[in-house]
């Protein structure tokens, strides 16, 4: 830990991971001159059979060179560790939510680890306020299958800085939807690694980031092994003054991994002046011999045609704006898994539309 | 007893060379169980003055008039004149991506009659409508317009028209795109609406194919922005024998 502590060095905010970040508004998280709280601070209520919830002490399972992360683990030693054991197949999600008061700068450490042909759906509900930065490590064995919603509700002011990274082993898959809505800057690095053929990532994402919000996701898919596929496809919209989106995918197809299929997409639909969203995907062959590898991204405005169409029909303006983006969101809201859940983002973001009257 | 009554009507619209003139005083009224054919040739700016007429933010009004029951049309905003009773049938229907069918019909007819339909009656109306158009009833669960086939979507058009029951309708090119059976299908449904309604249609189409499933009770023959010619229905058999080579601008 104090190695870490050490060689610690804060980003100055010209290195690529951190150019887009606002650094003057992490509420000194980044800062080594500054003390983070350990605090593991989600709490679940009736967990089912072959399913345990505990602090425990152990080492990261994975590296990372990431500042905000590796600040969380030179605070922190303990993982609050969520394990379903092997063979055990929820029918109902599990729900992580946060305790009320969260410390000031606290550092929090989440590792899900699920058993060889389980299958399970969790939802890690982030609401109230919070300066947090969080390690989140999905450990999947063998044939598992583990879905994972995660909801930034954050309220205004709030700072949220986490990499939620998977470790994906031979024929598991892993299905994750990142929904970044409250907070006043949240920046997280949704990551993939694989552990053996066969293993399959679906990263689903749905930003909406509003005045003076700034929502950076940063993918990270490391094709280290052959035959594992990736999916990405992340849609924000940007509504008022100086809303602000980062959307970043890296894929890495390294030598070894032959017979990959990947494709990552990004969707951004700028609603009103002065908002800016960021696009960057990013593809790296080291191999030909894949099954496929694609990206796109697109940044666009409201579409004349749609809503000329809905209006023509009768309906007013500003619900024909209300349906064509529930539209455009639908396909990654449907993937919450929840229809309360669901309508509650959305009803959020209806409400966010009204208020800058895009 | 409805009017469509369109006065002298000009029309630009935005070019990079500037504003174009299209429409040059277009003249044209319409009542409750009347069917008007406007035939043209293709770029006449028989589409132009159906987009007018129903608000489409791309075209400028430089004159003339156009009212509805003595209201002021062009006044209105989009929404607001398919409430006063107008519908416009698209040549090309928009697809909007993640909104169902159903959703967007249920949206549409809830701000045209001015309340949600009853749950009840209202699922069987669209089975019913859906069914005598020859839709299978899965489409009511796919965005709207989106993957839809040339025949698709002019049901999915004449469909909310039977379901909003405007009083006049402007049915822009419904023909384009349609073999000899859907051509049919959607002509009965306008036929059916017609009558049950007394609706008042502007039929706007290039071909005369279409004219023996919908019977005009007017022809007129829109050429270089305006109304060229006037007459019954034996007008369309002349176009057909001589085309609209004696309209040809110069």
């Amino acid at each position: 830990m104090s190695t870490l502590t050490t060689n610690y060095l804060a980003p100055s905010g010209r290195e690529e991971a951190w150019r887009f970040t606002p650094l003057n508004r992490l509420a000194g998280i980044l800062d080594a001159a500054t003390t983070m709280v350990p605090q593991n601070s989600f709490t679940a209520s009736n967990l089912p059979t072959g399913v345990t919830l505990e602090n425990l002490a152990m080492a990261p399972l994975s590296s990372t060179t990431d500042e905000a992360t590796l600040r969380v683990r030179a605070a922190q030693g303990e993982a609050l560790v969520l394990t379903i054991a092997a063979n055990t197949e929820l029918s109902e999600p599990l729900i992580l939510s946060r305790i009320p008061q969260i410390a000031e700068r606290a550092a929090s450490r989440l590792v899900i680890k699920i058993g060889t042909h389980a299958h399970a759906r969790v939802i890690l509900e982030n609401q109230g306020k919070a300066i947090l930065a969080e390690d989140i490590e999905y450990d999947l064995a063998d044939g598992s299958q583990l879905t994972v919603v995660s909801l930034q509700e954050w309220e205004s002011d709030s700072v949220y800085l986490a990499r939620h990274h998977a470790l994906v082993s031979k024929d598991a898959t892993f299905i994750s939807t990142i929904v970044s809505v409250g907070g006043s800057l949240v920046r997280i690095l949704p990551t993939v690694e694989y552990r053996g053929p066969g293993a399959s990532a679906e990263l689903n994402g749905l930003y909406f980031a509003t005045d003076g919000q700034h929502l950076e996701h940063r993918i990270h898919v490391d094709h280290n092994v052959g035959h594992a596929k990736s999916r990405v496809n992340y849609k924000g919209a940007l509504a008022g003054d100086k809303a602000r989106t980062v959307w970043i995918g890296d894929v890495y197809i390294r030598a070894a991994a032959e017979g990959t299929d990947t494709y990552e997409l990004n969707r951004n639909l700028l609603l009103t002046d002065g908002a800016r969203a960021d696009s960057v995907p990013n593809l790296e062959i080291e191999t030909g011999e894949i099954v496929g590898a694609g990206h796109a991204s697109t940044t666009g405005r409201f579409d004349d045609e749609q809503l000329f169409y809905l209006e023509s029909r009768g309906i007013p303006a500003e619900e024909a704006r209300r349906l064509v983006i529930r539209g455009f969101f639908a396909e990654i809201a449907s993937k919450i898994g929840s229809e309360s859940i669901q309508e509650r983002i959305m009803e959020r973001i209806d409400r966010d539309l009204a208020k800058v009257g895009a | 007893m409805s009017t469509l009554e369109i006065k002298n009507l000009q029309v630009a619209v935005a070019t990079d060379e500037g504003f174009k003139e299209i429409l040059k005083g277009v003249d044209l009224t319409i009542k409750s169980g009347e069917t008007h054919a406007i035939m043209g040739p293709n770029g006449s700016g028989k589409s132009t003055l159906a987009y007018s007429i129903a608000g489409h933010p791309k075209y400028t009004i430089t004159g003339g008039s156009v009212t509805l029951d003595g209201a002021d049309v062009l006044a209105m905003s989009v929404d607001e004149r398919a409430k006063a009773g107008l519908f416009l049938a698209m040549q090309y229907p928009v697809e909007v991506p993640g909104v169902s069918v159903s959703n967007f019909l249920r949206t549409a007819v809830t701000a045209i009659r001015g309340e949600a339909p009853k749950v009840r009656t209202w699922v069987g109306e669209v089975k019913e409508a859906m069914a005598e158009l020859s839709m299978d009833p899965a489409f009511a669960e796919r965005s709207v317009n989106e993957g839809f086939s040339g025949g698709e979507k002019k049901r999915h058009e004449i469909l909310q028209m039977e379901l909003l029951k405007p009083k006049i309708a402007i049915l822009d090119e419904t023909d384009s795109g349609l073999d000899v059976d859907a051509l049919r299908i959607v002509s009965e449904g306008v036929n059916r609406v017609k009558s049950t309604n007394d609706l008042g249609i502007m039929l706007i189409t290039h071909y005369t194919r279409i004219l023996r499933y919908i019977k005009p009770d007017f022809v007129h023959v829109f050429s270089a922005g305006r109304i060229v010619e006037a007459g019954g229905p034996e007008l369309a058999d002349k176009l057909e024998a001589n085309g609209y080579a004696e309209y040809a601008t110069v």
